[in-house]
């Protein structure tokens, strides 16, 4: 019986399943054929078995999963009959593919058909092992192949020249094994075997550089003149296509020439002649024809120098540039993107036609071309093409807007030698396509114009302007309403105006209404509209005439259901309803932005600094209510009034404003810190205790740290993202702590082997850990934390959790009690257990240890890494949500430990809720 | 290796044949064969014959309501690719007579035996109809 003619219910499944209408009846038609299979796979149906894999087939072909049938595969293969073992075949190929273990049973078969006595069934193993074969079957069954690179029948040995590639792919030791019986197939007449022999041969030269030399010395000549021989061959009807003799053997013969010759004066001097011959008798009226003098240019440009030859490439490609047919432009423009490493000055004179082609209707040439001008492009063009594309800019296709901006921002970027012409060319850029430009960019705009002080005036007015008209993009608007916030008053002034501009007038207020509009309008995100607040506070204090407006619009978020608006707003408010004394120092222009720190920080991080919308929305307010936050804790009345002025901070704000992930700016701190006078609560708290040198460690743990409580504590606090806070907030947990109290851990470490470390001390709470070890078991220390409420409120649901690497154990004993009385009347204490399973064997980060000044393999430390408040909003009652996060030095793993307790203030009543977040770094 | 995958899509959209010479998940392949068809049929006659996706550069040609994609990396040339897939059209004629999209439903397997005549592990094998056609025929003369 024929097993793919007879299979009716093959032809009855693929009817059922075209009579399909929808995708639903599809799935079950599907369904049901998979289940009969199964069915038939357990029953060990033999005489279905090619049939129910054809239906499989189909069945994967359709994109539903047959990974049942794969056993099936390797019984069919077994068999004995061809039409079986063809089928099996077949589907070990579909079905199946190297990462499966099932491979490796087939191994034995394989070996046993590679042997066979029938020739086809030796080449239905070949093609099965040329497709699937995994890096352990190579080398199982390498010397299998390389025999039947002589096997009698040229069929067989094109296979197994294929399979060869595959073999020395995998297992690239085997290459030299390969490499003469290569260059054998390489004299062979048959098409076929010439045409694998050859590219065998290129694998084997891209694997070994003997490999290259030896077929440089030996075989140059022979494929010189196998290519001769082809291109003057008579009429061969099998192989002919539109009038010329394989084509494919041509380009086939072209690329291995192309190797040889690449870098080697003597072989490329031997393949000139014909070379010149197939550049120049080719006929180009036909794809097969341009297909192979495509292939010959790419050649002529690959191997050395020929000046004479060079031309007829360039002319070739001339002539394909201005071809009027697409396909022959596309393939030219790829070619001149090979070419401009050889010939950048044959390939500029098609500037002009490439500018074209960039304004095609076609997008895969637009795209080619857009590549190939952006190589294209030097000091002495930048500007016209400049101008050309951002002109196109504007009548260019969606789609394509994304590329050409970010290529155009690129160019200017690159060759800008004016500041004052790389802000122009920026700002028609997001006046055009202001939506598609990635984040770092309008950021190093705002760091350019940041720099350029005597354009301040200049680039506020353009700004505005431009923003009347392209109000809806948005990088335009976030860059507009930064430099208002920063430049208003120049805007209103006319502050140093350069000749070239045209005088306006704006008022106050309508410096205010741009804010404003940006502020409401529906398309603004979180980013914006938080740039936007921060523009109007500074406004408020540049122009005072329209504080009360601007107190107006600030206040109307204080309802905002996005908690970082909302808070913004309440305390804005506050900066401009009740200390005016101090707001004009708080809302001081920026400092200049360093820009090499900057454009090295592009550079270096690049990941890091292509932030998500996301997180640029939480660099920006970190950096934003770093400066507030001192006045902050004067205005909730709660601290005294000696809030230092937060300027200091000015530079690490900034990064922070334009995105730049923290990393750099706490790696900084400590050199930072140095010039801080405990403004920043944040990078003090990171510096306690350490020496300012070592300090960098110790925060960028401390960052990983955070990045994990990012994500794991977002959802449970209700807030977009709690790292916001934790900086943003940073003093209202110190109100409610009662001041800057530093953290005493300091005096700590000097003491005796196992000190006990107070973990955070304020006024409202104290946590304390004890360190102990059990005599004879090194590897277990014991912690007591001890927690210590002197706030005149009681704390109640007090839950205390930690987290450790995986090669360490936790064992938490249960807590004292889980209230926490007020005023120091008794505290909490809970025992952990934390056995290291590796100790004496992990080795602990040396500055670390030193770190502490402790040289025991126990060190400990620990410090506060962070701590701030929520507020959010539960059943319209504004409930604040304090929180600290500590780190505990362990044996060379970072625990960090964040506790989170609320109070409800309208009510007085106390709502504790602590929540842990634990994660380690290391 | 230059060819990575080789599909046979109708008008419609739907998958007819699919060979792939390297590894993707189902999934991957749904998404990549839904991309591609997307954006390949959404060209018009006038428009070059290569797309590029992902990292893939697609050649793509029409025969009444088949599409013949084949998806290469960047060292390939495309123009060949294009003679190539005329080559397999041809072959498919002359072994079904005027080939259409039912003969490749209906004789997926006979399809695939021809491809696997001609490209192996992403390689071209064979350029000879004859050559390629000469094992189905034996085997159709056998059965």
């Amino acid at each position: 019986m024929n097993p793919f003619s007879s299979g009716t219910r093959l032809r009855d499944m693929i009817r059922a399943i075209r009579a399909c209408k929808t995708a639903a009846e599809e799935r079950a038609v599907v369904r049901k054929e998979s289940a009969a299979i199964r069915a038939a796979v357990g029953e060990n149906d033999n005489d279905y078995r090619h049939r129910n894999l054809a239906k499989l087939m189909f069945i994967h072909m359709l994109g539903y999963p047959t990974h049942f049938g794969q056993m099936e595969c390797l019984k069919l293969i077994a068999s004995s009959g061809f039409p079986e073992k063809r089928i099996g075949y077949l589907g070990l190929m579909l079905l199946l593919d190297e990462r499966q273990e099932v491979l490796m049973l087939v191994t034995n078969s394989l070996k046993q058909d590679l042997n066979h006595s029938n020739q086809y069934i030796v080449g239905l193993a070949l093609c099965a092992l040329g497709n699937i074969c995994s890096a352990e079957m190579a080398r199982d069954l390498a010397p299998e192949v390389e025999r039947l690179l002589q096997f009698r029948d040229p069929n067989v040995r094109k296979k197994a020249a294929l399979c060869s590639i595959r073999i020395i792919k995998k297992v690239p030791d085997l290459a030299e094994n390969f490499v003469n019986p290569a260059a054998a197939l390489l004299k062979e007449k048959h098409h076929g075997v010439l045409l694998t022999g050859l590219q065998l041969c290129t694998d084997l030269c891209k694997i070994s550089e003997e490999a290259l030399e030896y077929f440089r010395k030996k075989c140059t000549e022979s494929v010189v003149k196998a290519l001769k021989d082809v291109v003057n061959s008579p009429y061969a009807p099998e192989y002919d296509i539109s009038g010329i003799t394989d084509p494919f053997l041509h380009i086939r013969l072209l690329r291995f020439l192309r190797i040889l010759g690449h870098g080697d004066a003597d072989a490329s001097d031997c393949m000139n002649d014909i070379l010149a011959q197939v550049a120049t008798k080719t006929e180009s009226n036909k794809n097969a024809g341009n297909a192979i003098l495509y292939e010959c240019v790419e050649t002529i440009m690959s191997i050395e120098d020929n000046s004479g030859l060079r031309v007829l490439a360039i002319n070739i490609l001339g002539r394909f540039l201005s071809n009027r047919d697409n396909n022959i432009r596309y393939v030219a423009l790829n070619m001149l993107m090979r070419a401009i490493t050889v010939d950048a000055q044959a390939v500029q004179r098609h500037r002009a036609t490439i500018l074209e082609c960039v304004k095609d209707s076609d997008a895969s040439i637009r795209k080619r071309a857009l590549e190939l001008l952006y190589l294209l492009v030097n000091e002495s063009n930048v500007k016209s093409l400049t101008k050309e594309l951002i002109e196109h800019l504007e009548v260019s296709e969606q789609e394509f807007k994304g590329d050409l901006t970010a290529k155009i921002c690129s160019i200017v970027e690159k060759f800008s030698t004016e500041k004052i012409w790389y802000i122009d060319q920026m700002l028609k850029v997001l006046s055009e396509a202001g939506n598609f430009v990635k984040d770092d960019v309008w950021h190093a705009l705002i760091v350019v114009i940041s720099n350029a002080s005597n354009l301040h005036g200049y680039t506020v007015r353009s700004l505005y302007k431009a923003v009347q008209t392209s109000g809806e993009q948005e990088s335009l608007v976030r860059v507009a309403v930064w430099c208002i916030g920063e430049y208003g008053e120049m805007l209103v002034n006319s502050t140093g105006m350069l000749d070239i501009e045209e005088p306006i007038t704006v008022t106050e207020s309508d410096a205010v209404d741009v804010i404003e509009i940006a502020l409401k309008h529906h398309t603004s995100d979180l980013t914006t509209q938080a740039m936007c607040l921060i523009a109007l506070l500074k406004l408020s204090s540049r122009f005072p005439a329209c504080s009360q407006r601007i107190k107006e619009i600030v206040v109307q978020n204080k309802g905002s259901l996005v908690l970082e608006l909302q808070q913004r707003s309440i305390e804005f408010n506050y900066i401009i309803e009740k200390h005016q004394n101090i707001r004009s120092s708080l809302v001081e222009r920026m400092p200049v932005l360093d820009e090499a720190t900057y454009s090295g920080k592009r550079a270096g991080s690049l990941p890091a600094t292509i932030p998500t919308s996301n997180g640029a929305a939480i660099n920006l307010p970190n950096g934003v209510a770093k400066p507030t936050a001192a006045p902050l804790v004067d205005l909730l009345d709660l601290s005294s009034d000696d809030a230092p002025a937060p300027s200091s901070s000015g530079s690490d704000f900034l990064h922070d404003l334009l995105g730049v992930d923290l990393s750099p700016a706490s790696s900084q701190s400590g050199n930072i810190q140095a010039q801080k006078s405990g403004t920043d609560v944040l990078l003090d708290l990171l510096s306690i205790g350490t020496p300012p040198a070592q300090s960098s460690s110790f925060s960028s743990d401390i960052l990983s740290i955070s990045q994990d409580n990012k994500t794991s504590s977002g959802n449970l606090l209700s807030s977009p993202s709690p790292q916001i806070s934790s900086s943003a907030g940073g003093s209202p947990i110190m109100d409610l702590l009662d001041g800057f109290a530093p953290n005493p851990a300091s005096s700590e470490v000097n003491g005796p082997a196992y000190p006990s470390v107070v973990a955070f001390e304020s006024g409202s709470l104290k946590i304390e850990f004890n360190f102990s070890k059990p005599p004879g078991n090194p590897q277990t220390t014991t912690i007591q934390a001890t927690f210590t409420n002197k706030s005149p409120n009681t704390f109640t649901d007090f839950i205390f959790q930690a987290a450790v690497p995986k090669f360490l154990q936790l064992h938490l004993d249960p807590a004292s009690s889980n209230t926490l009385p007020e005023s120091a009347n008794g505290s909490i204490t809970q025992d952990m257990r934390v056995t290291n399973s590796q100790h004496g064997k992990k080795s602990l980060d040396k500055s670390t240890i030193s770190l502490v000044g402790c040289d025991t393999e126990c060190s400990m430390m620990s410090g506060v890494a962070a701590v701030g408040t929520l507020s959010h909003w539960s059943n319209g009652i504004s409930r604040m949500l304090h929180f600290a996060a500590f780190f505990l030095q362990f044996e060379g793993a970072v625990l960090v430990i964040m506790i989170i307790m609320g109070c409800n203030r309208s009510s007085g009543k106390q709502l504790a809720r602590n929540e842990v977040e634990t994660s380690n770094a290391k | 290796m230059g060819i990575r995958f080789i599909l046979m899509v109708n008008k419609q959209g739907q998958t007819r044949l699919a060979q792939y010479y390297e590894y993707l998940t189902l999934e991957e392949r749904r998404a990549l064969e839904g991309e591609i068809v997307r954006k390949c049929l959404a060209r018009n006659e006038q428009q070059c014959s290569f797309v590029e996706h992902r990292n893939y550069k697609i050649v793509y040609r029409r025969y009444a309501s088949l599409f013949f994609l084949v998806g290469v990396d960047n060292e390939e040339n495309e123009l060949a690719i294009l003679e190539f897939i005329h080559l397999l059209v041809e072959t498919m004629d002359r072994h079904f007579g005027n080939v259409c999209e039912l003969d490749i439903m209906f004789h997926l397997e006979k399809a695939h035996f021809m491809l696997e005549e001609m490209v192996m592990n992403g390689c071209i094998i064979e350029t000879s109809k004859a050559n390629i056609l000469a094992p189905i025929q034996l085997m159709d003369k056998a059965s």
